[in-house]
This record gives C-alpha cells, sequence and structure tokens, in this order.
C-alpha cells in the first residue's frame, strides 16, 4: 500500500502510510504511549492486543488499544 | 451450515501469518483467504469475545463480542476454538523500559508499519520464535546485535536431531532462519540479567552465569517462548490438562460441541494449527473418517510440540533476575519485593491489586508462577475490560467459583 495521509499526535501532525497501527506510528515517532502508575514512561510491549501498555486516547475515546487500531486520516491520538 | 470467523485483530491471520504493510497479506493465507471469500463465510474482523451469554449446556449457547463499544451476541451450534498464545514475559531489572519489546511483539509492529532500519537489536529469551523474529528483523533493516537464547547449546542441540528425523520441513525452516542468522552472534546458555537507560533502552547485560557482556542497543526483543491463551475456553468450562485446553482426536474438548485448536491445545506452530483446525472442520461438518485420517499427521505435530516444550525450558538463574524494586505487575507497577512475600495469586490480587490492572494477569500471571510458584489464575467475564452497557443483561453462571 503506497497511500500517505496525516493523523495527529499529541496535536502534532505525522505522516502515515496506509495500514499502519497507530502503536506503530508511535513507535516510529519515539513516543510514549502512556505513564505508569508510578509515572514511569510506557511504550506498546506485546503487539498483540493484550498488555495494555499501548493505551491511549483516539478521537475522544479513552483505553484504546492502539496496536489493535489501524491509522486513519484525520485521527487524533492522545497519549498518557 | 454457516460459518462465522470471530477475530480480536483487524485482520485474520494471527501472529505468523499477520499480513505485512510492506509486504501486504502473506502468501500462505492468501490461498485460505481465497477460499473463505469465495465459501460465504461471515468474518468480523476487531471483535473481542468477552462473555459466553449461556453455558454449560443452557441453550442458546452464544457469545458476547465486542467492538468499540458496541457488542452483539452469536449464537452457534458448534463452537472452535483458536484462541491462539501470548508471549511469555519474564521481570527483570529496566524490563519496563521504552524500548524493551516482546519478540514477536517487535515483530508484529513492523509487520504493522514500525520501520526498524538502522536499529541495534538485541533478540533475547527463549524458543525457535527468537531465529524467526531475528530473521525478519535483519530483513527489514535493522542491525542483529546478538542473539541470546538461555536454553544450553546440547539441549538444542538434541531437539536438531529430533528436527532431522521428525520433522523435515521444521529443521529446513530453522537453517534458513539460523544461515540468514550468520554473522550475528548466536549465544547460547545465556540471558539478559538487566538493562538501563534513561526513559528509553541504551545497554543490555547478558550473562551465562560466568561472564557478563554489556552491549549497546536501540531496542530490545524479548520472550520467553508461548503460553496459551486458555481463558476463553475456561470460561466456557473446557478442561484443561497441563495448562493447555485438553482436545481428543477430533478436536473436541470436554464440552459437548467446543473444540479448540492450534496453540492452545500445545505450543506447536503454523502446522499443527493447521492440521488441526482441519481436522476440526471435518469433525463439525461430520465427515469423521476424514478427520480421522489426518490423526497420523496430527500425532506428529503434537510429538513436534512436546519436543518444543522440553527443548526451552526455563533455567532457575531467570527466577532470580527481579530485585525487590523491580515491577512484576505491569499495570498496577507491584514491586517483586511487595510479591514475593505473598501466598497465593488470590492474597496478591486482593493485597496488592496485582493482576487487577487491565491485562487481568496475562503478562504477569505466567510470571508469577514461574516465580513465586502460585496457580494460575482463573478467569472471569469480561475477558476484557469492556464498556458498561456490554455488561447489562449478561446471564453469570451461578456455578463459578471464587476467584
Amino acid at each position: 500500500m503506497n497511500q500517505f495521509f496525516a493523523i495527529t499526535i499529541n496535536g502534532r501532525a505525522v505522516t502515515v502510510r496506509a495500514g499502519t497501527t497507530v502503536a506503530a506510528m508511535l513507535l516510529q515517532c519515539g513516543a510514549f504511549s502512556r505513564h505508569s502508575e508510578r509515572g514511569e514512561p510506557r511504550q506498546p510491549l506485546c503487539g498483540m492486543g493484550i498488555c495494555y501498555e499501548c493505551g491511549v486516547e483516539i478521537d475522544g475515546r479513552l483505553h484504546q488499544r492502539s496496536c489493535q487500531i489501524v491509522c486513519q486520516p484525520g485521527m487524533r491520538v492522545i497519549t498518557g | 451450515m454457516s460459518v462465522c470467523l470471530i477475530d480480536d485483530n483487524p485482520e485474520v491471520g494471527g501472529q505468523i501469518w499477520r499480513s505485512s504493510v510492506q509486504k501486504g497479506v502473506n502468501a500462505a493465507a492468501s490461498k485460505w483467504l481465497l477460499r473463505m471469500q469465495s465459501g460465504r463465510v461471515t468474518m468480523r474482523t476487531g471483535w473481542r469475545v468477552v462473555a459466553a451469554s449461556s453455558t454449560r449446556g443452557q441453550s442458546p449457547a452464544a457469545l458476547r463480542v465486542e467492538r468499540e463499544g458496541q457488542y452483539s451476541d452469536i449464537g452457534y451450534s458448534a463452537l472452535i476454538l483458536a484462541t491462539g498464545a501470548r508471549e511469555l514475559f519474564l521481570p527483570f531489572p529496566g524490563w519496563t523500559l521504552p524500548g524493551v519489546y516482546g519478540a514477536g511483539g517487535l515483530q508484529a509492529f513492523v509487520k504493522a508499519g514500525l520501520d526498524v532500519s538502522g536499529k541495534r537489536v538485541v533478540v533475547a529469551g527463549t524458543g525457535p520464535l527468537l531465529l524467526a523474529v531475528a530473521a525478519g528483523l535483519r530483513a527489514a533493516g535493522a542491525q542483529i546485535v546478538a542473539v541470546v537464547e538461555q536454553a544450553p547449546f546440547r539441549r538444542l542441540a538434541q531437539f536438531s536431531v529430533r528436527l532431522l528425523f521428525g520433522h523435515a520441513g521444521k529443521l529446513v525452516e530453522g537453517l534458513g532462519y539460523g544461515l540468514r542468522s550468520l554473522g550475528t552472534p548466536y549465544r547460547t546458555g545465556s540471558w539478559v540479567t538487566r538493562v538501563s537507560g534513561k526513559e528509553c533502552l541504551k545497554t543490555v547485560v547478558v550473562s551465562d552465569g560466568s561472564r557478563t557482556k554489556e552491549m549497546e542497543a536501540d531496542m530490545l526483543a524479548i520472550g520467553f517462548h508461548l503460553v496459551p491463551n486458555t481463558e476463553l475456553a475456561q470460561l466456557l468450562h473446557c478442561e484443561l490438562e497441563g495448562g493447555y485446553v485438553r482436545a481428543d482426536a477430533l478436536q473436541q474438548t470436554s464440552v459437548e460441541r467446543i473444540y479448540c485448536v492450534g496453540e492452545a491445545t500445545g505450543i506447536g506452530g503454523v502446522e499443527k494449527a493447521q492440521i488441526e483446525g482441519r481436522i476440526a472442520a471435518l469433525a463439525v461438518s461430520g465427515r469423521i473418517e476424514s478427520a480421522k485420517s489426518l490423526s497420523s499427521e496430527r500425532d506428529r505435530q503434537i510429538r513436534f510440540a512436546r519436543g518444543l516444550a522440553s527443548a526451552f525450558q526455563l533455567r532457575e538463574e531467570l527466577r532470580t533476575l527481579a530485585k525487590d524494586q523491580t515491577v512484576v505487575c505491569r499495570c498496577e507497577d507491584v514491586n517483586h519485593g511487595d510479591l514475593a512475600g505473598c501466598r497465593s495469586w488470590r492474597e496478591a490480587k486482593l493485597h496488592l491489586r496485582c493482576g487487577m490492572g487491565p491485562c487481568q494477569g496475562r503478562i504477569c500471571g505466567a510470571a508469577t508462577q514461574f516465580l513465586y510458584g502460585w496457580d494460575a489464575p482463573q478467569p472471569r467475564p469480561p475477558l476484557f475490560p469492556v464498556d458498561v452497557a456490554t455488561l447489562g443483561g449478561l446471564r453469570v453462571d451461578r456455578e463459578e467459583g471464587p476467584p
């Protein structure tokens, strides 16, 4: 797939290749998906929807498992 | 007969046949995809099974599935569970740092679009998956610093000999991965003792029991073989044996009209999953003799699965890596030092919240069994965090016991 479009991560626009998951894009940008209970930065771990380290807010919905969600044009991603 | 395929992932194919952003649909999978399309299989991707709408033979048998806040009850007259497996993660100092990923996990991220070209990666843990991951990452442009396998060389050599006699297909596969890994240090009998970095990974320390070596890396892909996803089968009252779902020669579980195939009945890779899937499909459609004709191939695959389990057994040293301050339950940030004093999973859950986070013990549960010898946590509905609306109207089996 060779389509490209923009999404925003914490308000910042990034260019995404169609088919890329939100978690893969977060990792590509070196972003942390969340911070743990005691404030440690975390990134997605398991890649298969089990660990919930990838949980982010997408288009206003909280706790979305970003490794199971393919980026869509105009998506707004907010990390924790 | 109508067939519905429910898959939690955005696309079918599980992990091994996951399609890749760069290369498209897996070639082996595409043949089956075409058959499914022409055979009128209803595909529900992105739907998660969160509960059984009725249990223990009450009719109608149905599964409650959820997707993006919407739920649906899907009735069935026969159910084939192919819930797969997940990686086993063992805690060690620094394992929660950004830059540390599962071995299969990093492979999944690459297939999902992550570009790793030029990244220095250490691949570690145990299992044949490590070689597959190293080969895949290298093909994607990563620089593999080392592959670190905890199993001793002697045990791996014995496994390879069994491969030679029993499973020519897998030997070729293994050699292929091995050859492509040439030039990359393959350290057996070795394990990661800790990693360090400020906010993300910088250094990986590896030991073989006598010497340690520090390596600089951008990423660590680490996993300790696989653990079967048995939660749904357990929720449906299927009996387990040795931690796997017990299935007979026709893949039927202890519950009538519920079948189980693939990794959930024993970790054996894609060939075992395929033969068992075919057997279950033939059995469900009443073609018993055809199903039975596949049994010798099935037995071979089961023997291979047992060989895998014994070749890649975990060594004792892996129990001693976590320090008091090392997080064990990642969802709730519960430390090893606090958990080591608990006598059971239930005590840890109630007093320290271990396992009460969104992963519901899927990441820490198997680790705590290995570290502390506790029993496995019992799954309870909902199997995943759900919207409150999804819980409405669910009948809860009165016979479900305490957690």
